[in-house]
């Protein structure tokens, strides 16, 4: 794959007057994004019918960096407000930039049932293990042990996995790497955005900053040695004992299937709804 | 168009019915909802109709989704609606104050029932009245209205979907569940009968840039919807006219709130809507809205033939509220009677309307049960 210069997909879709954007150094939300600009890129797809949705957090804060529609919403709502805009016109590609908060604590619900229903979606989704905006408070993703501004002695919850959640939902499309993971990064939006129905990318980002410093891990390459130590690729962790597995997290596709999204499903009603009216033309 | 439903003829129906089809009609082709009492036929109609006439009904997780779904609907061009009731009502607040701040055209129906909590479900209440004006946080200003009859409820809900898209505004019509569930006979009008206003879109390019500007001068931006190139950015967050975020810069944040505000301020004429029933010669105003009004001009009549000149003033808009012409009201009676199933809420407008010039009394009655036209009589003969 010929990769172009960070700086010409900079160019090409970001909104200018926007930048510098909020992000700390080290921050890894910049890199999903780039991995997002350059798989559109290499799609060649039509940003005048892109339209990308957030709701709050660090990572939310993306759709106003690149120059697309773009619609950011309430915390956690992200989904809802997409599947207004997709059903009233499927012709618009959806891509929602979400934090791990956003979309498994407050918008747990809406996350569930958005793929539930299929909704034609790209979500690209940063886990950081933590609220990066509210300055560190532990996150619904976070592991047993880490530490938060709220679980100052060590989280004591069991966290969510979240594309083990999306795939038994029933995800047409999930995958999860670290940002380190970049050739594999892409390569996964590219196959989620050529999907219908529901496609989620989650990426374990670095946070120096609001959870690496709280956790013995204040730059972005002491993070990245953390993630090499606790991501297990797939194939690996199949053939792993579940006692090796405790506190390690799997990285790879987890599904990849063609289920009918909910614009055809709801097509489909429309036919069948005239049809039993006896409207048909 | 074909409807799936009879126009240009009369029809017996419900107030919730009557609410879907004349959203039908005003060119809702978007509808969000979760089931509540005494709202959901809105939403079975809805789900019956919309299918038929292209548009989509969807059943959401909660009212949270509902709202969030409408108003990313209404930017992705469609006129959008939801249906509630109390509770439901509650949980919409934070996003009724997104669509107030990225000005998005939607109508919100809430039909209410006893509360606080899931209080009475089968039974009506006006108690939404201060939710509805200020329920959300933070300064601001959107468009209520509230019908008292099953037709009214018809036509109020046409106008809602028309001011909604002049003003680039959330519209709430608040309803109870007495005219949700009253049969009364509605004249359906054909499409070419009623006025249907469409927003304004950005005539070219550069309009479009200023999706948040007073370019026209009117206060209200044109809206550029997605899909069109514009590539505009739409935030919840204090944002300049270009859609950029400002949050802690205090005159960008002024500006846009105070235009907000204003565009309905300065329209007060256009969007207040009243009906006056012998207050000409008035000593004795009533000032209600919604289900008492119909008692209260019964109780008008009853008073005059016991030789009390009593008055009606019917508010058909209870915001932007009219505090200037309860003030010249007050200054023509004696004393302003407002009846209300709720233990004071309208009142508390009424009051600081009439600005000592009369005195002012709440009939207030909850429980569920309409105040009689007696109930009423017999309070201001005392
Ligand atoms: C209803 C509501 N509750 C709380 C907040 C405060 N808040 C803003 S961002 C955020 C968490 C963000 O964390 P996450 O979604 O993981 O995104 P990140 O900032 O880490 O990218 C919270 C709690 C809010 N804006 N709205
Ligand atoms: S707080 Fe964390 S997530 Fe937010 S910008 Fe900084 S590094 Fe990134």
């Amino acid at each position: 794959m010929y990769l172009k210069s960070a700086y010409e997909i900079r160019d090409k879709y970001l909104r200018k007057d926007m930048l510098p954007t909020i992000f700390c150094p080290g921050c890894g939300i910049g890199s999903a994004l780039q991995y997002t600009l350059r798989a559109i890129d290499d799609l060649k797809l039509n940003p005048d019918e892109i339209v990308w949705v957030s709701g709050i957090g660090c990572s939310s804060r993306v759709p106003g960096f690149v120059n697309f529609d773009g619609l950011h919403t309430t915390h956690g709502r992200a989904l809802a407000f997409a599947t207004g805009i997709k059903l009233a016109n499927p012709n618009l590609k959806i891509i929602a930039f979400m934090g791990d908060g956003d979309a498994a604590a407050i918008g747990g619900n809406h996350f569930i049932h958005a793929i539930r229903r299929n909704l034609d979606v790209t979500v690209i989704l940063i886990n950081n293990f933590t609220y990066g905006m509210t300055g560190g408070q532990v996150a619904p993703t976070a592991l047993k042990g880490l530490r938060g501004t709220t679980a100052p002695y060590g989280q004591f919850e069991n966290p969510f996995d979240i594309a083990d959640l999306a795939v038994s939902a029933g995800a047409n499309y999930v995958a999860r790497w670290s940002v380190f993971n970049y050739l594999q990064g892409i390569n996964s939006i590219k196959k989620a955005l050529q999907k219908e129905g529901f496609t989620l990318v989650e990426f374990l980002s670095p946070c120096p900053i609001s959870f690496g410093r709280r956790n013995r891990m204040k730059t972005a390459p002491e993070l990245l040695r953390w993630y090499q130590k606790i991501t297990v690729p797939l194939a690996k962790a199949k053939k792993m004992p579940p006692e090796e597995l405790e506190g390690k997290i799997v990285i790879g596709e987890f599904a990849d299937r063609d289920r009918p999204g909910l614009v055809r499903e709801y097509g489909a009603y429309k036919k069948r709804a005239k049809k039993m009216m006896g409207w048909e033309e | 168009m074909r409807y799936p439903f009879p126009v240009g003829k009369s029809d017996f129906i419900q107030g919730d019915e009557a609410i879907a089809r004349a959203a039908i009609l005003a060119g809702c082709r978007f509808y969000a909802g979760y089931p509540i009492t005494p709202a959901s036929e809105i939403f079975e109609a809805m789900a019956l109709y919309m299918p038929l006439v292209d548009g989509v009904s969807i059943q959401m997780e909660d009212e949270l989704a509902s709202m969030a779904a409408i108003i990313g609907a209404s930017w992705a061009g469609a006129k959008a609606m939801t249906a509630t009731s109390g509770p439901g009502f509650s949980l919409m607040q934070e996003n009724l104050g997104y669509a107030i701040m990225t000005e998005t055209p939607v109508v919100v129906v809430d039909v209410q029932r006893g509360g606080p909590s899931t209080g009475q479900p089968t039974l009506a209440a006006q108690g939404d009245i201060m939710q509805a004006i200020w329920g959300t946080h933070g300064d601001h200003s959107l468009i209520v209205l509230s019908p008292s009859t099953v037709q009214e409820a018809f036509d109020l809900t046409i106008r809602a979907f028309n001011l909604a898209e002049k003003y680039r505004t959330p519209v709430v019509l608040l309803t109870d569940a007495e005219i949700a569930h009253m049969r009364e006979r509605v004249y359906i009008p054909t499409p070419g009968e009623v006025e249907i206003i469409d927003r304004k879109l950005p005539a070219n390019e550069e309009e479009a840039k200023y999706p948040f500007g007073d370019i026209h001068g009117d206060g209200v931006p044109p809206m550029p919807i997605f899909g069109k190139g514009y590539r505009t950015y739409v935030t919840g967050l204090t944002h300049d006219e270009r859609g950029r975020p400002k949050t802690v810069d205090a005159e960008v944040h002024e500006k846009l709130i105070r235009r907000i505000i204003e565009k309905l301020e300065r329209n007060r004429e256009d969007i207040i809507s009243y009906d006056a029933f012998e207050l000409d010669d008035a000593e004795v105003a009533i000032v209600s809205t919604g289900i008492v009004s119909r008692s209260a001009v019964r109780a008008v009549k009853i008073l005059r033939e016991r030789g009390v000149k009593a008055g009606l003033l019917k508010l058909n808009t209870i915001w932007p509220f009219d505090f200037d012409m309860i003030e010249e009201l007050a200054e023509r009676v004696r004393k302003i009677y407002v009846p209300e199933m709720n233990l004071g809420q309208l009142y508390h407008l009424v009051k600081e309307g009439a600005n000592g010039k009369a005195e002012v009394e709440l009939i207030a009655k909850i429980g569920g049960e309409v105040h009689t036209p007696m109930e009423i009589v017999e309070r201001v003969v005392g």
